[in-house]
């Protein structure tokens, strides 16, 4: 039981380190030029991964520590305050949709992917106090759903492959 | 892939891709004016027809400057810490907008109300 939470400790902390450098690596890599807030949703293959290894307290933790740390390393206060609203809308839908048992890790990861997007134009026109950046709306859904596919094909393929080795740790 | 993931990702895909094409063909005209709207108070409307260079500051020491060419908009320059409204790309259609969201600021494409009356008085 003592190995099983070590194990999990240092489980999360690599997955949490794994978040940073997707988080950088995403950042390298602007698309916003495309569509105002489109994104690639990288560092939510760890937030995936944890929430099927571990459950979703683990990534929500992970979730949190993830926005804030790339908020301070790469961004900064105003960018964490629009990650986290983005982050938890997703998060919320993520777990939802699991529950539901309807679907697979791609299911779960393209809701993600869709809702991150949708919680981010929210901030935007509650900030603004106007409707226009739901002008954006279909064009985010879409990519949403696509980025959040591919993630979740990424996730699926570590989760078959991971299967076995991971122990809860409880 | 279970097949719910695959109806899923259909279904968003379409609904997306029709809400897309609606805009298209109810609002994708060439705008007239834009409308400026700074902490939820509209500040401005100006004709994207004159070219003009207009600063905008957001009360709090945010600045941003706005630049109407060729009939179309974009933010030139801005002090915000993120700079995505810089690299938003230049807007004229109608309902594209640029938004600095640290300042508050939303600049948007409207029809024009003095065009649409113009259209129907001649």
């Amino acid at each position: 039981m003592r190995q099983g939470i070590r194990e999990k400790t240092a489980y999360m902390g690599v997955l949490l380190s794994l978040a940073l450098l997707l988080s950088y690596v995403e950042s390298l890599i602007p698309l916003d030029f495309v569509v105002p807030g489109i994104k690639l949703g990288l560092a939510n293959l760890a937030v995936v991964t944890v929430l099927y290894w571990y459950g979703w307290r683990e990534a929500i933790a992970l979730n949190v520590m993830r926005v804030l740390l790339s908020g301070f390393l790469f961004g900064n206060l105003f960018m964490i305050m629009y990650s986290l609203a983005g982050a938890f809308c997703s998060f919320l839908m993520m777990c939802f949709v699991r529950k539901t048992g309807k679907f697979s890790v791609i299911g779960v990861s393209i809701s993600g992917g869709i809702f991150h997007n949708v919680g981010q134009i929210g901030v935007a026109v509650c900030v603004t106090e106007t409707a226009g950046a739901a002008f954006y709306l279909p064009a985010l859904t879409a990519a949403g759903a696509v980025t959040g596919m591919l993630i979740g094909l990424v996730a699926g393929e570590v989760l078959k492959h991971t299967e076995g080795h991971i122990r809860a740790g409880k | 892939m279970k097949k719910n993931d695959f109806y899923l990702a259909a279904a968003v895909l379409t609904a997306a891709f029709i809400l897309w094409a609606a805009q298209r063909f109810f609002l994708a005209s060439e705008g007239e004016r834009i409308t400026v709207t700074q902490n939820g108070e509209a500040v401005g409307s100006y004709s994207l027809r004159e070219d003009d260079i207009l600063t905008f500051t957001d009360g709090a020491g945010g600045r941003n400057v706005l630049v109407i060419r060729d009939g179309e908009a974009f933010m030139q320059e801005a002090d915000c810490p993120d700079g995505l409204c810089i690299r938003q790309k230049a807007i004229s259609k109608k309902g594209e907008s640029i938004i600095c969201l640290p300042h508050k600021l939303a600049v948007e494409v409207t029809a024009g109300e003095e065009a649409e009356t113009d259209a129907v008085t001649r």
